[in-house]
């Protein structure tokens, strides 16, 4: 098991949002504010941790040809538990992310590493993948987070710091409505995947030298 | 009534359009708009199962969830239910309608986990639809779904021969495009009726 590689590339080089594509709905839909993106990306960490070893440890006694329908039964029903846990001390939260936060059970991150990863690998190296996808996942939710506040409402860490109201960096009439809008989901991830994809150029460049 | 029923389809096609505004379906909308005949397939299947699957998860919820006050089991309920109508869909067209399957069939696996599906089903039972409205709901979702894919699979296919820097490359103009179209239905917001 190589944890080094597996860290890097759970968070850079196969993160699940940037490089894999994956996810993509609640990526753009939830991302107005901190607040929403790093309680979404932890509950996706928890879930994808918990069906990981869940899978991975049942492995050897799922038939292959259901294999698909018992994974997605496993995902529902740690995606119930998360989801009565945030109704129950997370509200706010789980007001916010809404219908998105069922709809992890077809997030194809959670059953895209369950049949690449936990389906043929040990209890451990699959909880290990499943906290450094979570956290990649995080780190794309929350730049995109970061950039869209910052652009939308003119202000970092919305729901969390400054009593909710987050701190302000933009003066409140530069703020672009439009970017905590649909179309600023889409304009933000389509420049981060840009950058992303520059970044991988870069580096396969180099390599080549 | 009239009125109700011509909101929601207006809902479904324009002011909530399930992929432009609400996003769910992203997946399908991004991997299969290359070509503009499999969007239209994929558009078909997508709102083909949309319309089944409202009907069944209703009835679950209504017959068996809620007599048995097991609201809390929604989730799995409900894609239980949408995994097997797939399924049923799928060896029902390959069975009775070939020429049906020909066109839908690489799409209907892969319906299993579009978040439009599961998406509309805890829509229904939130807002408190009766059956005819869960339906209604559901193809109305499916239509603005596949007028959104097939509009996008138009662009992207005269996108192909432009040129564009390299980083932006496939999959982030593509995502610039959705943003563009996005705006454009943006101008619907407001439109109501009933």
């Amino acid at each position: 098991m190589n944890v080094k590689k597996m860290t890097l590339d759970g968070l850079l080089y196969q993160n699940p949002v940037l490089v894999q594509m994956l996810g993509l709905c609640s990526t753009l839909a939830i991302t107005t504010s901190l607040f929403n993106g790093i309680g979404m990306g932890l509950s996706v960490t928890a879930i994808l941790i918990c069906s990981n070893v869940m899978i991975s440890a049942l492995r050897k006694f799922i038939p292959s040809s259901i294999r698909i329908a018992s994974y997605i039964v496993i995902i529902a029903g740690f995606v119930t538990v998360v989801d009565l846990l945030l109704q129950a001390f997370l509200p706010t939260l789980s007001e916010n992310l809404g219908v998105f936060i069922p709809l992890i059970v077809v997030n194809c991150i959670v059953l895209g590493r369950a049949e690449a990863f936990a389906s043929k690998h040990g209890v451990l190296a699959s909880a290990l993948d499943g906290l450094t996808q979570g956290i990649g996942y995080t780190i794309a939710l929350v730049l995109m987070c970061v950039v869209r506040e910052l652009l939308g409402s003119g202000t970092f860490g919305g729901g969390i710091l400054n009593g909710g109201e987050g701190i302000r960096i933009l003066p409140e009439e530069l703020g672009a409505t439009l970017m905590i809008m649909p179309v600023g989901g889409f304009l933000t991830l389509g420049c981060l995947i840009a950058a992303a994809q520059w970044l991988m150029n870069r580096r396969k460049k180099e390599a080549r030298e | 009534m009239i009125g109700e029923i011509v909101g929601i389809l207006l809902a479904g096609l324009l002011t909530e359009n399930f992929i432009l505004v609400k996003f769910y379906g992203i997946c399908p909308f991004m991997g299969v708009s290359k070509k503009m005949d499999t969007a239209l397939g994929m558009g078909m299947a997508v709102t083909f199962v949309m319309g089944i699957a409202s009907a069944a998860c209703w009835a679950v919820n209504a017959l068996l969830l809620v007599p048995l006050e097991l609201e809390y089991m929604q989730t799995v309920a409900f894609i239980l239910v949408i995994a097997s109508i797939v399924q049923v869909v799928e060896m029902f067209l390959k069975k009775s309608v070939p020429a049906l399957y020909q066109a839908l069939g690489v799409y209907l696996p892969l319906i299993t986990t579009n978040c439009a599906v599961l998406g509309v089903a805890l829509v229904n039972v939130q807002e408190g639809y009766g059956f005819f409205f869960s339906v209604l709901n559901g193809v109305a979702g499916g239509a603005g779904f596949t007028l959104a894919i097939v509009l996008f699979s138009s662009i992207r296919e005269r996108m192909e021969e432009g040129d564009c820097p390299k980083s932006f490359r496939g999959f982030p103009i593509a995502l610039m495009a959705a943003g563009l179209l996005a705006l454009a239905f943006m101008g619907f917001s407001g439109l109501k009726i009933g």
